[in-house]
């Protein structure tokens, strides 16, 4: 693995484990707020300058099946990580439906940049560890929006160490090719989000509010199945 | 003559009573189908051309959602403590926020295509949940439900829940907190001022 991708990794293993140590007087899912805000400012501020335009400029210049291909060739690796993840939830004929999607776009769909399997009916089912965790009994912890990298909570953000490690990009030894398919990788993930990024600009009163929210309550659907128990409608 | 008018009254209340009878996963298929064919047929609608869009969403959305009672729940227990008038202005610019919000997303929807799941409903529910999933390329599909009920008017739909998230139940923090920190009357200044703002792509 590079040693940026290392050092990030370590740097929130150390934001989780400080977190997660001052996080057990707290109750409430976002003890950090003015610091999360903070962190959502600083973001705004670098997305907003750098980042989006990055990916505004792809999604204008790049053809429509190319963007389709990238995102097909890591959702390919992502479709592996749903099929572990699936069989550490006890969900064996979705993991085997995650594994035969594998097979059949890395051979029949050229190494992923094809997806043949959605098109025979085998659909696509994301997963991660943090679910996964969450399924075990893990609390998820306090909120934590990390700039570049978006919302999380202790018990997701390690599920993101777990996968940052494992992720096969990682053990390429062509640092160029492998800096660059990182590259590739978070630019795909951004441009996929500029349209719900507009959607939070034009809906929310709150934009941080908003999306913490949204992205705990997505959350919890995920852990839950789909039946989450009722939320107590008063704080 | 008479009996030309005649057929065209009885036409016309045909034409009413099929609407009125026309299931909620009916009405919701329908709809979306209807929208995603203009979507594609129209160059200026792909291009987000705002007045367009926001004619579509008026013509062929809108009238399908009970904005009333989307605003009442979005509320919570608030609603009751609010006047009639605060209730009218509540609702009116929730409504031209979720249209905003529509308007600036519309125009990506041009590659999507919906599944439909089949409808769980006993005769005489008044109450129910239409689930769709939404297909779009090289991304895992995203569901998106409609808490529908029955109203003289037909189905109406009062509440969008996507991908686990409701919308009502997003924007009920949202309304409580600001209610909290000012008020019904800071809540509507809040809306009014948003919706003054520029125009979302």
């Amino acid at each position: 693995m590079n040693s940026f991708a290392r050092s990030i990794a370590s740097t929130l293993a150390l934001a989780c484990a400080l977190l997660a140590g001052c996080a057990t007087t707290q109750s409430r899912v976002d003890p950090f707020e003015p610091w999360n805000r903070a962190m959502y400012q600083v973001h705004e501020a670098v997305d907003g300058a750098v980042i989006k335009p990055i990916a505004e400029g792809y999604v204008r210049s790049a053809p429509e099946p190319v963007r389709t291909s990238v995102s097909n060739f890591f959702g390919n690796i992502d479709d592996l990580f749903s099929g572990i993840n699936h069989v550490l939830q006890g969900k064996k004929e979705r993991a085997g439906d995650d594994f035969g999607r594998v097979l059949l776009n890395s051979t029949f769909g050229i190494a992923g940049l094809f997806d043949p399997a959605s098109e025979m009916g085998i659909t696509k089912d994301k997963t991660d560890f943090g679910i996964t965790f969450g399924k075990w009994g893990a609390p998820q912890g306090p909120y934590i929006f990390v700039p570049l990298f978006g919302p999380t909570t202790v018990r997701d953000g390690t599920g993101w160490l777990v996968r940052i490690y494992a992720s096969p990009i990682g053990y390429i030894d062509d640092v160029r090719l492998r800096n660059s398919l990182f590259g590739l990788n978070y630019l795909d993930t951004r441009a996929q989000l500029l349209s719900a990024e507009s959607v939070l600009e034009a809906a929310a009163l709150d934009k941080y509010r908003y999306l913490r929210n949204a992205y705990l309550r997505a959350r919890r659907y995920q852990v839950y199945d789909g039946k989450p128990p009722a939320e107590d409608e008063e704080e | 003559m008479i009996c030309r008018w005649m057929a065209l009254l009885f036409a016309a209340s045909l034409a009413l009573t099929a609407q009125a009878q026309e299931a909620p996963d009916a009405l919701v298929k329908r709809v979306a189908e209807d929208v995603l064919q203009t979507i594609r047929g129209d160059k200026d609608l792909q291009a987000g051309n705002q007045a367009k869009v926001k004619q579509l969403i008026e013509s062929k959305l809108a009238p399908n959602f009970d904005f009333t009672r989307m605003t009442a729940l979005a509320m919570g227990k608030n609603w009751r403590s609010a006047t009639p008038e605060q209730q009218k202005m509540l609702t009116d610019e929730f409504r031209t926020l979720l249209v905003r919000t529509y308007s600036g997303a519309l125009s990506n929807y041009r590659d999507n295509t919906m599944d439909y799941a089949p409808l769980r409903m006993n005769p005489g529910d008044t109450d129910v949940i239409v689930r769709t999933s939404v297909r779009r390329p090289g991304q895992a599909p995203v569901q998106i439900d409609y808490s529908m009920a029955k109203t003289p008017d037909g189905w109406k739909a009062y509440d969008v829940i996507v991908a686990g998230v409701s919308l009502v139940t997003n924007y009920r923090d949202e309304f409580n907190d600001e209610i909290k920190r000012s008020g019904v009357d800071g809540l509507i200044k809040k809306l009014t001022d948003k919706n003054k703002g520029p125009t979302p792509k």
